[in-house]
Order: C-alpha cells, then sequence, then structure tokens
C-alpha cells in the first residue's frame, strides 16, 4: 500500500522542485487534405486539425486535476507543410495562405503552438520545396503559434549545402521582418539533421509520414527534481551520482507515462512515444545548467562540461527506458540559452561560448538552441554555424539543430526578452573569420561511411 | 476499485479532520485508511479513500476540500493513487 513518505515525495517534486508534464503534443496527419485547390485544402486542413484536436486543452486540464501535476504546454504537430501543400502552392504567398490557416485552427483549440510549417530536404530540394522554404518569414512573421523547421540532412543522405546555404538567409529574413518584435521569428524556427518523426517539443515538432492517422506524444521535465536528488549526494562518486539521476529519471518519467496513458485513453488517440527529456525553463530552479553545477561545475562552460552532460545525458536516457512502454523523439537533457537561467548566468559570466556549446551538443539532445547572437550576422556564417551542427548529427547518428537567433539591432553586450517559456538571452559573440568560399560552393556533402569509427 | 489520496499540510490546530471527515461523509466518500504524524508542529495527514460513490465528480470535490484547506489554514490536495503507485512501484 502507499505509504506517507511516497506521497510527500511524489507532491514535494510537484511543488517544489517544479516537476511537471511539459507537452501533451498530439500528431496529425494531413495527408487526407491534400487539394489541389487552395481554398479547399484550408478548409480541410482548418476542419482536420480542429475535429481531431478539439478535446486536447479539456483533457489535458482534467488530468491535470486527477493527478495534481502540471501539464505545461498542448501541441499539435502536423505532416510537413510543405508536402501537403505542394499541389495546391504556386507561390511563397500561398504558402503563406496555409500558415494563416493554421494558426487559426491552433488558436480555436487554444494549443499554444502547432509545429510542422516544415520541409524535409535531406538529400534534394523540389521546386516547391525551396517555394515553402521562401515563405518561411513571412509565415512566422503574420502568425503567433506556428512553429517551423528545415530538415537538412541525415546519417543516410548526408547535408543539402544547398539547402544550409539557403536556410542561412531565411534565418537573417526571418530576424528583420520580425525585428520590431526582438526578431522572435527565429525562436520559431529551427533546422536539423536527422529529425525524428514523433518529436513532441516545439519548435521542431511535425507529424513524420511514417506515423499512424494521429497519435499522443508527451515530453516529459524535470530538472529540478534531479538537481535536489544531486542535492543529497553531495562529493559521492561516480556511480553513486549516476544511480542517483537513473531512479530520479524513472520516477520524472513515471509520470509522463501515466499521463500519456490517460490522454490516449480519454482523446481515443493511440499512444505514440514519451520523450525522454530535462527541459529546463526559465524558472528558478528549472535549470539544466544547475545539475552540471551540483555535479560539481563552477560554472555550465567549464573544463568538465561536456562530460558531466554526457553522463547526465545517457543517466537520464537509462533510467527513462524502463520507465516507459515506446520511448521515442529527441529523449536527452536540452541546453538551450535563453530558457535556462543557469544557462544564461554561464554566457553573462563569460564561462560558455558557442564553440563550447557546439561541443556539448555531440552528447546530448538537440543543439545549439535558444542562442543570440549579433543582428549584423552575415548569412553565410550563419550558414557556416549550420553546417558544423549538422555535421555533427550526421557524423554521430544523432539529431542535431540550429535554433539561433540574429537580433537585428543588437550586438554583443546587449540582451534580448523573448518572455513567457522563450525567456531572455544575452548577445553571445561569434567568430569574425569568414567561411563564405565553404557555404558557397554548392552541391551537397556525401553520407559518411558507417565502418572505421574513430 | 479505484482511490484517491488526500493529503493534509501545514499548521495543527483543532478540528482539521473533523472538518474534513464532515464532508468526506456528507459527499459519500468512503475512508479506507488515515496516517498522521506532527512533527514541530506541522500536521500531516494521508487519507485513502474510495470516491467510486461520491456524491459529486472528482474535480469539484478537489476543488472544495482545497476551500476547506484554506479555510483551515492548511493545504490539502486531492489525487487519484495511480500517480503514486507509478512513481513508486514497478
Amino acid at each position: 500500500m502507499i505509504n506517507m513518505l511516497e506521497v510527500n515525495e511524489t507532491n514535494k517534486m510537484i511543488e517544489q522542485d517544479n516537476l511537471d508534464v511539459r507537452t501533451i503534443t498530439i500528431g496529425i496527419s494531413l495527408f487526407d487534405c491534400i487539394d489541389s485547390n487552395l481554398e479547399k485544402l484550408k478548409s480541410n486542413i482548418y476542419n482536420k486539425i480542429t475535429t481531431v484536436a478539439k478535446d486536447l486543452v479539456s483533457v489535458g486540464k482534467e488530468i491535470e486535476t486527477m493527478y495534481n501535476i502540471p501539464i505545461v504546454n498542448k501541441r499539435i504537430s502536423i505532416t510537413p507543410i510543405s508536402m501537403i501543400g505542394s499541389a495546391a502552392c504556386k507561390t511563397p504567398e500561398d504558402y503563406v495562405e496555409l500558415a494563416k490557416t493554421l494558426d487559426e485552427a491552433a488558436a480555436k483549440v487554444n494549443v499554444n503552438f502547432l509545429g510542422g510549417y516544415s520541409a524535409i530536404v535531406s538529400k534534394g530540394m523540389t521546386k516547391q520545396d525551396e517555394i515553402f522554404i521562401r515563405s518561411i518569414p513571412q509565415a512566422l512573421k503574420v502568425t503567433n503559434n506556428v512553429c517551423s523547421s528545415v530538415n537538412v540532412g541525415s546519417t543516410k543522405t548526408g547535408i543539402n549545402m544547398d539547402a544550409v546555404r539557403l536556410m542561412g538567409d531565411i534565418i537573417k529574413e526571418t530576424a528583420l521582418v520580425t525585428k520590431d518584435e526582438g526578431s522572435i521569428g527565429c525562436a520559431k524556427l529551427v533546422v536539423l539533421c536527422n529529425a525524428p518523426d514523433d518529436n513532441p517539443f516545439m519548435a521542431g515538432a511535425f507529424h513524420g509520414v511514417s506515423e499512424a492517422d494521429a497519435i499522443i506524444n508527451v515530453g516529459v521535465s524535470g530538472p529540478g527534481v534531479v538537481k535536489k536528488a544531486l542535492e543529497q549526494v553531495r562529493g559521492e562518486n561516480f556511480e553513486v551520482l549516476c544511480e542517483t539521476i537513473k531512479k530520479t529519471a524513472f520516477k520524472i518519467t513515471r509520470v509522463g507515462q501515466l499521463v500519456a496513458k490517460e490522454a490516449s485513453k480519454r482523446l481515443n488517440i493511440p499512444f505514440g512515444i514519451i520523450d525522454l527529456s530535462l527541459a529546463p525553463t526559465p524558472a528558478i530552479g528549472d535549470s539544466v545548467a544547475d545539475i552540471l553545477c551540483e555535479i560539481g561545475l563552477e560554472y555550465a562552460g567549464a573544463p568538465g562540461t561536456t562530460a558531466a552532460l554526457a553522463l547526465l545525458n545517457d543517466q537520464v536516457k537509462k533510467g527513462g527506458v524502463m520507465a516507459s512502454s515506446y520511448v521515442g523523439g529527441l529523449s536527452g537533457a536540452f541546453i538551450p540559452v535563453s530558457e535556462d537561467q543557469g544557462m544564461i548566468n554561464s554566457v553573462e559570466q563569460g564561462a560558455l561560448t558557442i564553440e563550447k556549446l557546439e561541443a556539448m551538443t555531440c552528447v546530448c539532445s538537440v543543439g545549439l538552441d535558444m542562442i543570440a547572437i549579433p543582428g549584423d550576422t552575415k548569412e553565410t556564417t550563419i550558414s557556416g554555424i549550420i553546417a558544423d551542427e549538422m555535421a555533427i548529427g550526421m557524423i554521430n547518428q544523432k539529431t542535431t539543430a540550429v535554433r539561433i537567433i540574429p537580433v537585428i539591432g543588437k550586438g554583443v553586450g546587449d540582451k534580448v526578452e523573448f518572455g513567457g517559456l522563450l525567456g531572455y538571452a544575452p548577445i553571445m559573440p561569434v567568430n569574425q573569420y569568414s567561411c563564405d568560399a565553404f557555404v558557397n560552393r554548392g552541391g551537397r556533402i556525401p553520407a559518411p561511411i558507417h565502418s572505421f569509427k574513430n | 476499485m479505484k482511490k484517491s489520496i488526500i493529503t493534509v499540510i501545514g499548521q495543527d490546530k483543532v478540528g482539521i479532520i473533523a472538518k474534513v471527515c464532515v464532508y468526506l461523509a456528507n459527499n459519500n466518500i468512503n475512508i479506507l485508511d488515515i496516517s498522521q504524524t506532527i512533527v514541530s508542529g506541522y500536521f500531516n495527514m494521508m487519507m485513502i479513500v474510495d470516491m467510486n460513490n461520491s456524491a459529486k465528480p472528482f474535480d469539484d470535490c478537489s476543488k472544495e476540500l482545497g476551500q476547506i484547506g484554506e479555510e483551515l489554514g492548511v493545504k490539502i490536495t486531492c489525487q487519484h493513487e495511480d500517480i503514486f503507485n507509478m512513481m513508486h512501484r514497478i
């Protein structure tokens, strides 16, 4: 029988250590909405989303009350829109019309983000893909809740350097058209390598072509809980440290599994996966960087950071895998800068640079995330940063991503405020040397060899 | 049978259990188990209850128990038992 100690432990995690379920995301296939008539397509998409996801928010609230566990976000991911719109959209403006429809549908069902304004161009771009990608800046300007992503490489296909080059321009243009709001459009745009089909987290979520008609994916969280658990084992050896992280990750993930199964039952939509994640928020005590400090670093970014993050990431997966029947998505610790007060402190202290963050992305989920850079950073430099990050993903058979924000009108030493879960960020310096001749070569980087691993 | 867990945490005073129990009885909620401790003046109680025949839906009971807690100056939380079973039992 349940005892008081266990009940108190769980409730302390929720009330004091920021334990929450970060997101319930419904993945919705839009393939059955395809039509060559743009107006018809728009109405099909609107109807499908507002029908499948109509009870998402109310069911989420019911589950919150039932278990007294906060479910921070209720979201939707959809089939990449470059495919869904390719028969109907002749110009970037046509795709922007679809973005508006998605925004309206998201507002109607009251979700805070909808992901899948996306294209998958890992090997090559069709003409439609390119038209779509060119629509992204305007689409992010005229919508509030739509998130966009472009997958430009994979371990199997190599890296599409034409797309990498183009995305440098697109990110800069997005920053320009949303400059009045701190270039916030770029916070909703991510460039990926090896993008998973079932990621519930924004801005990279989309409903992959390998997925069923509709599916429930859940992202868990709880860096504060891990931090508190590690406070109890200060000075202990790595065995004790790792066991503590593993056991805590198990408990956190079990809550995600419970919420996912309950949501699946109530919405009558199959359960897809749990994303085993440590997702920080700007709230004090909800930071992945603070865990790294608790492991023994003065600031995130100090020597030893990559090793500490590697063990943290691995133990989270080891503990989480047994707690859930299906695991997928990005699974690992997130290291966004603006969304993590500990990371912000490290940057402001001068302890953490983009280069160190790049090294950290080799051993944890995702990549260069929510990093503000000077607004006058060249397009080609942004492409170079993307290429580096994609190469890490391609060679190491993992997902990597770049969500970088060139904040127009701001330079190193300034800050940009995004508000809410997106937080604020100090502008970080970027290496000033040119990579123009490299990124302008055109074509693609071949897929890597899968033997002789060194 | 699906059970729920009611926890009461806060400064000890006269009549906390009485008030909660009266509410439960009035709403046909059966108490299966009670454990309670007081540590340095802090009242800590856990009840396991059967709400299957409750006169009101779970949401309402949860809210009303929360209000009783506010009146008493303690925190009352009502949760389905599965969150604890999932977290602490394999």
